[in-house]
């Protein structure tokens, strides 16, 4: 591949800053000595993918990661981490792993594994048949994936139940 | 007109301006009305002498008071997380503005998604004032940011679960599209075609709903439990002061100014007025008027609202939006789909 026409591409350039911001956010999640600027971090590289999102034209997935991940799944992240802990500055508790080389080594692997699998699935094809507009969307997703879109619902469903069941007292006590 | 609008750059540098300049100075009216209309309602004096006649510049005068006081950071504060909060709501805020439309060419982008992106970033702001009530190391900060967080993920789902009536009657979620829905007649009557915003569509409980929800959303008072100043001493906004604490007041109002301008798109008709010749060049300078008119209002409602009401306790909160707000979108969501596929 040729550097020179590769950063000749405003996308590429653009692509290499969020994907750098990213790496470094990523890497600060596991390493911060604080619970709370790891989850802010976390913050941070869900951003970062939601720009990539946008480049690739999904706007609807970036606009979801934003809504329920940044907004709601972070959030609920804080809300615990405060509700139980929240010392600002060095956390006293030992966030660290003892085992670091293998959970080093695991995770390589790991993204090295779907690194691998990913790119060897779609090669250099560009997807067909993409669809991007909100209508286009709900049109696919209530015809043809209509199935796996309920079947999905039901699992959250019984989830949701399942979380209550778990959380309220038991009336006999 | 029509050649400069058509203009990328400039039509981009109007929008830039619009958003930069008119969006705070709009909060400052806003926060006049404020203290005029506390003041008339609860049979006080009220601001009087700045600026003379009605106390006109007591905004500004507010205004720069802040902007000059000493930007304190607690000792013990997290810095660069209590720095950066004030920003990331603002920023939540002001993202927003990019869907408002104030007439068919002036608005920020016209995206697809319009509604959606509009509820994506609104929600940005509650990590904000998380960041804001932790970072303090103060325990009033904490319980209100702790407040605040529970009280804005329970009126989320109401809000957007209010919004999908409207979306599913206008078959669209780019908010021109859904201004350019109302503007179509909704039914005739022999040949006069009666047109009608989606509130007078049988909307009511879906409008009813986003003003409650958005109330919440807000933090006004009766839902204004993260910074109740008689029990929290202003919650997350404790520790903040100088431009900071300013940053989260503007936000505040200019969040009154994107909520209503949301509200007044999708259930009465935004910059579309029955009568008015939606494709004519006069809606370039009439629809900015229609559009604020109606803004005026709404926020005239909230300020009412805020004037009247007590205050909510945190469970009537918690289960005004689980047990009533929540069933009744889904409810109005089912009646809109049935009304749209009979007839």
């Amino acid at each position: 591949m040729d550097w020179g026409n590769w950063f000749s591409d405003a996308n590429n350039v653009v692509f290499l800053v969020v994907a750098l911001v990213m790496v470094a956010a990523s890497v600060r999640v596991v390493t911060s000595p604080n619970v709370v600027h790891s989850a802010l971090m976390l913050v941070i590289a869900l951003a970062g993918a939601a720009g990539l999102f946008l480049m690739l034209g999904a706007e609807f997935v970036a606009w979801t990661l934003v809504l329920v991940y940044i907004g709601a799944v972070i959030v609920l992240f804080l809300f615990g981490i405060m509700i139980t802990r929240a010392p600002t500055g060095r956390d006293p508790g030992r966030l660290d792993h003892a085992r670091r080389w293998p959970a080093a080594v695991v995770a390589l692997g790991t993204f090295v594994t779907i690194a691998t699998v990913t790119t060897l699935a779609f090669e250099d094809r560009p997807v067909s048949g993409a669809v991007t507009s909100g209508g286009d969307l709900g049109e696919v997703l209530f015809n043809r994936y209509v199935i796996p879109f309920e079947a999905v619902s039901f699992v959250l469903l019984a989830a949701l139940i399942g979380g209550i069941v778990l959380a309220r007292k038991d009336p006999e006590r | 007109m029509s050649a400069i609008l058509d203009n990328f750059w400039w039509l981009l540098a109007i929008k830039v301006l619009v958003v930069a300049l008119f969006i705070p100075g709009f909060s400052l009216v806003l926060i006049f009305a404020e203290l005029k209309l506390s003041a008339h309602m609860q049979s006080r004096i009220g601001p009087y002498f700045a600026g003379g006649r009605w106390g006109w510049a007591q905004p500004l005068a507010d205004g720069l008071k802040f902007m000059q006081k000493e930007d304190l950071v607690p000792a013990d504060a997290d810095r660069p997380v209590f720095k950066v909060a004030p920003m990331i709501v603002l920023m939540g805020t002001l993202a927003v503005f990019v869907i408002v439309p104030f007439s068919p060419k002036l608005i920020v982008s016209d995206l697809d998604l319009g509604v959606f992106y509009a509820l994506a970033a609104g929600s940005i702001g509650t990590v904000g004032v998380l960041m804001a009530g932790w970072s303090s190391a103060n325990k009033y900060s904490l319980m209100g940011g702790l407040r605040a967080a529970a009280q804005l993920i329970a009126y989320e789902l109401p809000l957007v679960l209010a919004v999908v009536g409207v979306v599913i009657a206008a078959g669209t979620m780019s908010m021109g599209g859904i201004v350019a829905a109302q503007a179509e007649p909704w039914f005739h009557i022999g040949t006069f075609g009666v047109r009608l915003p989606y509130l007078l569509q049988g909307q009511v409980v879906g409008f009813a709903i986003f003003m409650i929800a958005s109330l919440a959303e807000l933090s006004r008072i009766p839902f204004d439990m993260p910074i109740a100043e008689s029990e929290l001493v202003m919650g997350y906004l404790t520790e903040y002061s100088g431009i900071r604490f300013t940053m989260f007041f503007l936000g505040e109002y200019a969040g009154m100014f994107s909520m209503a301008a949301i509200a007044a798109t999708l259930f009465l008709g935004g910059y579309y007025l029955p009568g008015l010749p939606i494709a004519s060049n006069a809606m370039y300078v009439l629809g900015p008027l229609v559009l604020i008119g109606k803004v005026l209002v709404l926020v005239f409602l909230m300020i009412w609202m805020r004037w009247t009401f007590p205050r909510l306790r945190e469970d009537q909160l918690q289960s005004l939006a689980w047990r009533w707000l929540i069933p009744l979108a889904l409810v109005n969501i089912m009646a809109t789909a049935t009304f749209k596929v009979v007839f």
